[in-house]
């Protein structure tokens, strides 16, 4: 029993939400809220034949980072791809807007969103978005209120359709190899616009597109990181200070850096193109060489920004 | 989608003094189980909610079995099944008795 690797040695993509909630967080300082045991379930999945979890395919609650108050979710990518339903997106939305509402020296310090999701569930589409658009809103009231908000992203569901543009709301991005952020996934770009456009089973294709490495790189995350969860646990640790403030300059910044982002690679049809037009040493090789080799790349112009 | 119940006796109070865990995820080929001390000590039952319907015997033998081996007397087990086999469905099973046991 004793070889067995630590919750925080533990590597992230290979872990349930709540083994990285555990690993992240300071030892035996989480508190969930809406526990499996209160069985918030979903009330939709039963008249799909669907058997559904506990804890609706998330855990909510607070606990510590390196001492401080944190507020903390996190998906189950395995449990229907980590989709958002009514009760799973409810969750959300009542512990973003739990940040706004205890600000202040006893509050919490950030909220961590450990994001693992294909977007809406589909059996509770309606539903499913109408939580997409209050976590949003809930995002923007915290970050206003001054609490940062981090989106730390490397499960096997990534984060998309609206799990993409929550990632996109947060103060702070944090990705490892095995991330994918996207709106539109693969198979729904291929469904709408035919295999030649993009094939989905193409995986280096995919990770070239929306993978955590062409992320970083285009400055659509923050920070990447090797994998295990304590890389992800130091990395929000030293990001939680660095969130920018959340006014209007942050966002005339980020138009900026979008508008000049699409004017210089809006023709590229392939991420090497653009690495290439960037600047970036044998932008061929980037998805085949090792994280250390990765982490030791100068980032393009533009990547490293204050403008979320 | 099929429900139901399996009660049981079992030999012993389950030790430990932790009141609820919780182990695996519901995916396809897994389950979820919740346990919690909620029952007489002498006492067991599972509620079982499985995506597949027709295998209730397997589930009572497979259950049966995990009574008399594990002893978890005072526990009651919520399972959330996406067609898991008898194997991983007894591994659970243990997890959670496992789980319960340890000091928190």
């Amino acid at each position: 029993m004793s070889n067995l690797p630590q919750p925080h040695e533990a590597d992230w993509y290979e872990a349930s939400a709540r083994e990285r909630v555990t690993g992240l967080l300071d030892a035996n300082s989480f508190v969930e809220f809406l526990g499996p045991e209160q069985r918030a379930m979903s009330p939709h999945l039963a008249q799909f034949g669907l058997t559904g979890a506990f804890d609706d395919g998330i855990v909510v609650g607070r606990g510590r980072l390196d001492g401080q108050e944190v507020l903390v979710a996190a998906q189950e990518g395995w449990f229907m791809g980590g989709a958002f339903g009514e009760v799973h997106g409810a969750k959300l939305v009542g512990l973003l807007r739990a940040a706004r509402a205890d600000v202040g020296p006893s509050g919490p310090r950030a909220v961590l969103l450990l994001l693992d999701t294909g977007g809406v569930r589909l059996q509770e589409a309606n539903a499913g978005e109408l939580a997409i658009s209050e976590v949003i809103r809930a995002i923007v009231e915290a970050r206003s209120a001054g609490v940062p908000v981090l989106a730390l992203i490397g499960g096997r569901a990534g984060a998309f359709g609206g799990g993409g543009i929550v990632t996109a709301c947060c103060s702070r991005i944090v990705v490892s190899e095995h991330a994918r952020v996207s709106v539109s996934g693969p198979e729904v770009i291929e469904t709408n616009k035919g295999v030649e456009e993009f094939d989905s089973k193409d995986r280096a294709l995919v990770w070239r597109v929306c993978g955590g490495r062409t992320r970083y790189l285009a400055g659509g995350a923050d920070r990447y990181v090797k994998g295990s969860i304590r890389d992800f646990r130091d990395a929000a640790i030293a990001l939680i200070p660095q969130a920018p403030p959340f006014d209007l300059p942050t966002l005339e910044a980020e138009q900026r850096r979008l508008t000049e982002r699409l004017q210089q690679f809006g023709d590229s049809r392939d991420a090497p193109e653009i690495w290439s037009q960037a600047g970036v040493s044998q932008p061929e090789r980037i998805p085949d060489i090792s994280d250390d080799a990765f982490l030791a790349i100068k980032r393009p112009k533009g990547a490293d920004h204050d403008a979320r | 989608m099929e429900q139901f119940q399996v009660r049981g006796t079992a030999a012993r109070r389950a030790s430990g003094s932790r009141s609820q865990a919780i182990t695996g995820v519901n995916t396809s080929g897994n389950l979820e189980v919740l346990a919690e001390r909620a029952l007489p000590d002498q006492e067991c039952l599972v509620d079982v909610t499985t995506s597949v319907t027709g295998f209730r015997t397997i589930w009572e033998a497979v259950i049966q079995e995990f009574f008399d081996r594990s002893a978890p007397g005072g526990l009651r087990f919520s399972i959330n099944d996406g067609g898991a086999r008898p194997d991983t469905v007894t591994l659970r099973l243990m997890q959670s008795v496992q789980l319960m046991e340890k000091e928190p």
